[in-house]
């Protein structure tokens, strides 16, 4: 009997002390109001669905790029003399430094999978529709930041595609009109691809990038907390609250229910993650590509230069724009400006969806088959653009004379590049066309 | 509407048609023959481990390779010290060359490549079927061609430094095909077997770690297995009031 009172009298003295400890921090720090703002009275709806694991698997593959790529930064060299062996070092004489580099490099692989499946969660449910457009809109910032850092970071290794990659894409701004030569010299810190170039990225890549990588997932998900996540059906829980406790009646709160789903989430990913880390680290040459296993040699240009898999549609447009041909009457010469703004633009149109989608329901789930027909249009050309961007543009041999000798993957990412600009520009036609199913009231489940 | 659909999937259906055919002889190149790598036997590395540093090391160099790593493939210190260091003192040295980058640049007309991590730049196989590929060829400057190295010009800077154990091989310029035309010490089989156990010594360097990765790969996923059961079922619990 003694005994079990005084397990009692502990366990109070404890829990006095917890709670005591509690508000002194709440006093001074909002932790409490913030814990329940954003996991324990964040209603969520209570119906979200397999596309609905990739948000907070972004997160977490971010943590894991920022946690390892501490450890290799102990260990990497910026130099271009020495940058190669330091990361063959790492491979080698580093303990587990095999583990943390592959960890890195299929994480930033890993990360575009992520992102894009996020992405195009966002498109499916019309996530990014009044009252989220600014979500979106921090969530291209965050895809054009990751883009960076991924060009930024495929220099480090300083082996040839490394090397070769960064010449292709930083003498692409030499296209712009007029200040373009400028704009490369500067962003190289010389005339050619070399050790400056190879600190400045290092600098970008670890300090510069990372800090607005976090400001803006921050501000996406303090964005997604103020108005309130979508949901397969497209329904805004908000409307409907229990009359007493004013918690949407579609809600759930957000911890547990979902910190324990993506839990599950965060397992069957890094199932994934760790076959790949472990018995295909290069994944076939998409993620690792043989080239640059051989050291940087501005003397020497690879026979076929091709960018990582996460940006062969864009580099794929780029390839598939005909150059402007020049008007020699007014002395202008030929340009290849047209290719790097269409490429530009492929990246820079999606933060245009929330105003080009004019249909009234968010959800696939409610439109009608024109709309799915052109977003099956886009997938379609987004994947074959994909794949050409990998290959050299002669994969497919050339057509016959009728069609002038061209060569046939060009012809054909000519016509998937206008199918994916269509699907954008056409948009606001479409959608508004589009036969559309009633919407319920509440969230089907 | 579906009219239209229609005729757009047979265009593009009949534009596969036109296209597919052509896949199959978008990647030509050499033909190489599968290298037989296989980093648990010991014994194949350790004679591939000599091959290398009796003929390789002299001209080119694997900077990322120490000697102390041929411990993890069943040799002593004392017995890489006596056999296998010549160049340096230390155990824990790295494989360097003393040939001057510039002289070599001279004789053969490119530097000897450092070899640590060829294998992930090549490929086994290719490493494997380049070092049966060396043909007798007076025309070129070493007096060796390799049509694995170059499959249109069939040029090779690079000397048959093997060719005492090969012999030399002649080639039918119309088929690419090698023939023996003068026996060397070995055998066409023994001669194999050397060049894959170099082959896999080779590989083992370009990633000593691939062996440990694999394994401890298996305990990770059996590791996530379980834990995947228990957060499902954990999942399962806390949803189960949710409709």
């Amino acid at each position: 009997m003694t005994n079990q009172t005084e397990v009692k009298q502990n366990k109070s003295v404890v829990a006095n002390a917890f709670n005591n400890g509690l508000n002194w921090v709440d006093e001074r720090f909002p932790l409490t109001s913030n814990i329940k703002a954003h996991l324990t009275e964040y209603y969520a709806p209570k119906n979200f669905n397999f596309w609905y694991y990739f948000g907070s698997l972004s997160l977490l593959v971010l943590v894991l790029q920022i946690l390892t790529g501490i450890f290799l930064t102990m260990h990497y060299k910026p130099d271009a003399e020495l940058a190669f062996g330091s990361v063959e070092y790492i491979m080698r004489d580093v303990p587990w430094g095999w583990l943390i580099r592959y960890m890195h490099s299929t994480g930033a692989s890993m990360f575009f999978v992520v992102v894009y499946l996020h992405m195009f969660r966002g498109i499916i449910y019309g996530s990014y529709r009044n009252p989220r457009e600014l979500i979106w809109l921090f969530g291209v910032g965050i895809f054009l930041c990751l883009m960076g850092e991924a060009f930024f970071g495929y220099l480090l290794p300083w082996g040839q595609m490394s090397y070769w990659g960064a010449q292709v894409i930083v003498n692409l701004f030499s296209a712009i009109p007029f200040v373009g030569p400028d704009v490369s010299e500067w962003l190289r810190g010389d005339y050619l691809v070399s050790d400056a170039t190879l600190n400045r990225f290092f600098a970008f890549h670890v300090i510069a990038l990372p800090f607005v990588l976090v400001g803006l997932v921050a501000a996406h998900i303090i964005a997604l907390h103020e108005v309130g996540s979508n949901n397969p059906d497209g329904v805004e829980i908000k409307k409907l609250k229990d009359k007493v406790t004013g918690i949407p009646l579609d809600g759930i709160p957000f911890h547990p229910y979902y910190t324990v789903k993506d839990i599950v989430g965060t397992v069957v990913f890094l199932i994934v993650f760790s076959t790949i880390i472990f018995f295909a680290p290069e994944m076939g040459g998409y993620f690792l590509e043989a080239n640059n296993f051989v050291p940087a040699n501005p003397l020497v240009t690879p026979a076929h230069i091709a960018p990582v898999w996460y940006f062969t549609p864009y580099y794929s447009i780029l390839r598939a724009v005909p150059p402007f041909p020049g008007v020699s009457l007014l002395s202008i010469p030929p340009s290849l400006f047209p290719g790097v703004a269409a490429m530009g633009l492929s990246v820079m149109v999606f933060a245009l969806l929330p105003w080009l989608d004019k249909s009234p329901v968010k959800s696939i789930r409610y439109r009608g088959t024109l709309y799915k027909k052109w977003l099956a249009a886009f997938v379609v050309s987004f994947i074959v653009l994909g794949y050409l961007g990998t290959e050299p543009a002669n994969v497919w041999g050339q057509f016959g004379a009728w069609l002038g000798n061209a060569d046939r993957a060009t012809v054909v990412a000519r016509a998937f590049t206008i199918i994916y600009f269509a699907f954008f520009i056409l948009m606001p036609w479409y959608t508004k066309k589009d036969k559309t199913l009633p919407v319920p009231e509440r969230v089907t489940g | 509407m579906n009219n239209i659909i229609k005729k757009t999937l047979l265009v593009l259906a009949f534009s596969a048609s036109a296209i597919l055919p052509q896949w199959a002889n978008a990647n030509e190149g050499a033909h190489l023959d599968k290298a037989p790598v296989d980093a648990s036997n010991h014994e194949s590395l350790q004679r591939g481990a000599r091959t290398f540093v009796n003929n390789c090391l002299n001209c080119h160099s694997a900077n990322y390779m120490r000697y102390n790593r041929l411990l993890y493939i069943g040799l002593t210190e004392k017995q890489i010290k006596d056999n296998l260091m010549f160049a340096s003192e230390k155990i824990g040295d790295p494989m360097k060359v003393a040939i001057n980058k510039a002289d070599a640049k001279k004789w053969f007309g490119v530097a000897p490549p450092d070899l640590s991590v060829e294998v992930r730049a090549r490929g086994a196989n290719w490493v494997y079927s380049y070092m049966r590929g060396f043909y007798r060829d007076e025309t070129s400057a070493t007096g060796w061609g390799n049509c694995v190295f170059d499959p249109v010009s069939c040029k090779v800077s690079m000397p048959h430094v093997l060719y005492e154990l090969q012999g030399e091989q002649a080639i039918n310029h119309e088929t690419h095909e090698l023939t023996l035309a003068k026996p060397g010490k070995l055998s066409a089989a023994e001669y194999d077997t050397l060049v894959g156990d170099l082959t896999n010594f080779l590989a083992y360097m370009a990633e000593p770690a691939k062996q440990q990765r694999n394994h401890m790969g298996w305990f990770v996923l059996l590791f996530l297995g379980v834990l995947l059961v228990l957060t499902y079922k954990l999942k399962k619990a806390y949803w189960k009031d949710i409709h």
